[in-house]
């Protein structure tokens, strides 16, 4: 990464024509971004060289991206337009997207009832759900390969909602790849660029790169059959990154790969996302992708949005027993207790077992008594005199944890977490202790209320 | 595969036996491929060049007398370049109103269902069939085609009694009859193409001719020779539509060479003649094939 083209090449483009205004200017940020978490690395740049550069000016920008503290960000397009040169393009490069009031109906079907959401420039919003939450429809919609139903779509504030998908300046990684079986991969790559005449040189020129970044450069004359997967699913990447989109969709990119290649694919996303600076959103049904990648999650079950939020947010305060259940492996522990009369402290609650547990959880008012106690295994040890007592069925020793797998008394079963070095074994009776300021309780509508 | 793999090493000495016992298996196949095939074909040649009587059933080797009559035969040179005019006229349009009909019934559906079926259904019909319901579209005076032209203020043509339409006529009909299995085999190929791809295309800014050119017919390139190479063979061969609809006329201008084939062999029992036209066919249809599977290595190799 830090011997990457766009950051050697950059500084001798200052004075191109304003028609390739759009890729100088990417690569300009992305150098000066460089530059600066890099400094011993360009030292033989003149310092001046920088400061010629005309869109320095957006230097807190690319070092808000590069420390991804999206919160903070102002509204970024339209001072990108109002900056360019006369020739500037009229789809501001990074742009944020809105979704408002979006419906998606199959007949009698509702697959999408109502769904808003902003996403600001520059983020990398994950949708996680279950399968047939309508996660990936909405990215397709998006896309505009499925039409929508009611609502809005607004990308860099521009309405899309009904544009054709090669007028919405997105692009599209698919699951399959998708790519062209007949062409290689340099012709696969330039394909979108010929199609709305990008001149020759230009389309080399953004080929080579795309292609340095994802070390390409050895498969481009090759066709997609003479790829591995892990390849494959680069070059569709690649092709992606030539079109300079406003946004890139993602399209649960990494399912078709193995274990490996799929944590490592995970990485250079990231850091594509770091280099680019580009919005993008990533359809998955995995939670360490979405743990790892996303600025926000948006966790989606039928059609909704469970939570939206940091990642560590989603972790820590989920806001319902759903998204408490879909995020963090091994699965939350769920427990059935009855509340106990309120007095000064937290909540307390009497687990099923008979044992009494004062909560940090802030009392609330709350109808009837019945409430499942959510509890994560990190949170649940073996203890001597703890609440909860069972026999160990399995222990996983992980080695950087030990995971043990308790059949407790009343019949239910609950992974905890033991120390590393743990002597627990197989078969042995075991006593479980929670940790208080650990624990989520969920009403019977299945709303979170957390220690913390 | 005379590199060492396991299963051979450890069969050792055994293996050079068995390899022979092995031909057991393609014996039957051999057998009936000789007897059928071969033979036949040998003996087709053979016949070539004897001059045979069938009555006396006498034979007399004459060299490549037949083939210099066949050479010297103003309806042979004829039913040539009728055979090849035919296929000419007939196989690109298998090809390209099969694609074209196959992309637009390449949709889900009961109207694309219901019409897959009416244009594959005419395929099951029998050729006196066919004929007989076109010789009653092209009769004269009282025809489907008369009467339309009548209805419009145009003078009727019978094409089955001009030299110039009778086997583009017989064209029409053959075409009509059989455009069935191009259009499933060109659907059968089409959904073989990931829909994905055409999203993909999509999101690339690809119009639909460009689509098509860059993407569709690169997928089915090899459906395409398929067609192209089962048409040529199956077209060379015309026979039945043309003798039960022209018989040959008007003045052999739709004569082809299997129907002068039978002609010869079976109406006037010149056999040995009728040999070397047959020998004639078989070479032009090799010659046919072979070219298309050239020109479909050249476009592979580009």
């Amino acid at each position: 990464m830090e011997k990457h083209p766009f950051q050697l090449r950059s500084h001798k483009n200052t004075a191109a024509p304003p028609t390739v205004f759009k890729a100088r200017h990417r690569r300009v940020k992305v150098a000066v971004a460089s530059v600066i978490r890099q400094p011993a690395r360009h030292g033989a740049t003149p310092p001046s060289a920088q400061t010629r550069i005309p869109i320095r000016k957006f230097r807190p920008y690319d070092v808000f991206h590069n420390m991804n503290s999206i919160e903070t960000a102002p509204a970024r397009s339209p001072a990108l337009r109002a900056d360019g040169p006369g020739a500037a393009p009229p789809a501001a490069k990074v742009a944020g997207i809105e979704l408002r009031h979006v419906a998606k109906r199959y007949g009698a079907v509702e697959v999408i009832p109502d769904f808003s959401l902003v996403i600001e420039p520059g983020e990398f919003v994950v949708l996680l759900g279950p399968s047939g939450c309508g996660k990936s429809t909405l990215l397709r919609m998006l896309a505009g390969l499925e039409p929508v139903t009611s609502g809005e779509i607004r990308l860099g504030g521009r309405e899309v909602t009904h544009l054709a998908p090669g007028q919405r300046d997105v692009a599209m990684v698919f699951q399959q790849y998708a790519l062209y079986p007949h062409m290689s991969v340099r012709e696969n790559m330039s394909f979108g660029l010929r199609n709305v005449n990008v001149p020759a040189a230009e389309i080399t020129r953004r080929v080579a790169h795309a292609a340095q970044m994802l070390e390409l450069e050895a498969l481009l004359e090759r066709r997609p059959a003479q790829l591995s997967g892990g390849q494959r699913q680069r070059v569709a990447i690649g092709r992606a990154v030539v079109k300079e989109p406003a946004a890139f969709l993602f399209d649960e990119p990494l399912s078709n790969l193995d274990a490996t290649l799929r944590a490592r694919t995970r990485v250079e996303l990231a850091r594509l996302h770091k280099r680019l600076g580009a919005t993008m959103v990533f359809v998955t049904h995995d939670q360490i992708e979405a743990m790892t990648l996303a600025t926000r999650i948006a966790v989606m079950s039928q059609g909704r949005i469970e939570q939206l939020a940091a990642p560590m947010e989603i972790y820590h305060r989920p806001a319902t027993r759903f998204v408490a259940g879909f995020v963090g492996s091994p699965a939350m522990n769920f427990l059935p207790v009855t509340r106990l009369p309120d007095d000064a402290g937290g909540v307390g609650v009497r687990l099923s077992g008979g044992a009494v547990l004062r909560t940090n959880v802030p009392a609330w008012p709350s109808i009837g008594g019945e409430l499942t106690l959510g509890v994560r295994p990190e949170a649940l040890q073996p203890q001597a005199q703890g609440e909860l007592s069972g026999r160990a069925e399995v222990v996983e020793r992980l080695g950087e944890r030990t995971l043990v797998h308790v059949l407790l008394d009343d019949g239910s079963l609950v992974v905890a977490e033991a120390q590393r070095d743990s002597t627990v074994s197989a078969g042995e009776a075991i006593q479980l202790q929670i940790s208080p300021r650990h624990v989520h309780l969920f009403d019977a509508a299945g709303t979170a209320h957390h220690a913390s | 595969m005379a590199s060492p793999n396991p299963v051979k090493a450890t069969r050792g000495a055994g293996a050079a036996l068995s390899h022979w016992g092995n031909a057991l298996f393609v014996l039957p196949y051999l057998v009936a491929f000789t007897a059928f095939l071969v033979v036949p074909v040998v003996r087709g040649a053979w016949l070539s060049l004897n001059e045979i009587d069938l009555l006396s059933n006498e034979s007399e080797f004459v060299g490549f007398t037949n083939y210099i009559n066949l050479l010297q035969d103003p309806i042979f040179r004829g039913a040539v370049f009728n055979t090849l005019y035919f296929v000419v006229l007939s196989t690109p349009v298998f090809v390209a109103l099969g694609l074209g009909l196959a992309l637009a019934l390449n949709r889900p559906g009961k109207t694309g269902a219901a019409l897959r079926a009416i244009f594959f259904g005419s395929s099951v019909l029998s050729v006196t069939i066919v004929t007989l319901v076109w010789r009653l579209v092209f009769m004269p005076e009282r025809g489907l085609l008369a009467n339309l032209m009548n209805g419009v203020g145009l003078t009727p043509i019978t094409p089955l009694t001009s030299e110039t339409l009778a086997l583009p006529a017989v064209a029409l009909v053959t075409v009509w009859w059989i455009i069935g299995l191009p259009m499933m085999l060109f659907l059968a190929a089409l959904q073989q193409i990931p829909q994905e791809v055409y999203e993909a295309a999509a999101m690339d800014n690809a119009s639909r001719w460009r689509t098509f050119t860059a993407i569709t017919l690169p997928a089915i390139a090899r459906t395409v020779a398929l067609v192209a190479v089962i048409e040529v063979i199956l077209q060379f061969q015309i026979f039945g539509q043309v003798q039960l609809m022209t018989n040959g006329g008007p003045n052999n201008a739709s004569r082809p060479l299997v129907l002068f084939i039978y002609e010869a062999g079976f109406r006037q029992w010149a056999l040995g003649l009728s040999a070397a036209a047959a020998q004639v066919l078989f070479a032009m249809m090799l010659i046919g094939v072979a070219v298309q599977a050239w020109i479909g290595q050249q476009r592979d190799g580009a």
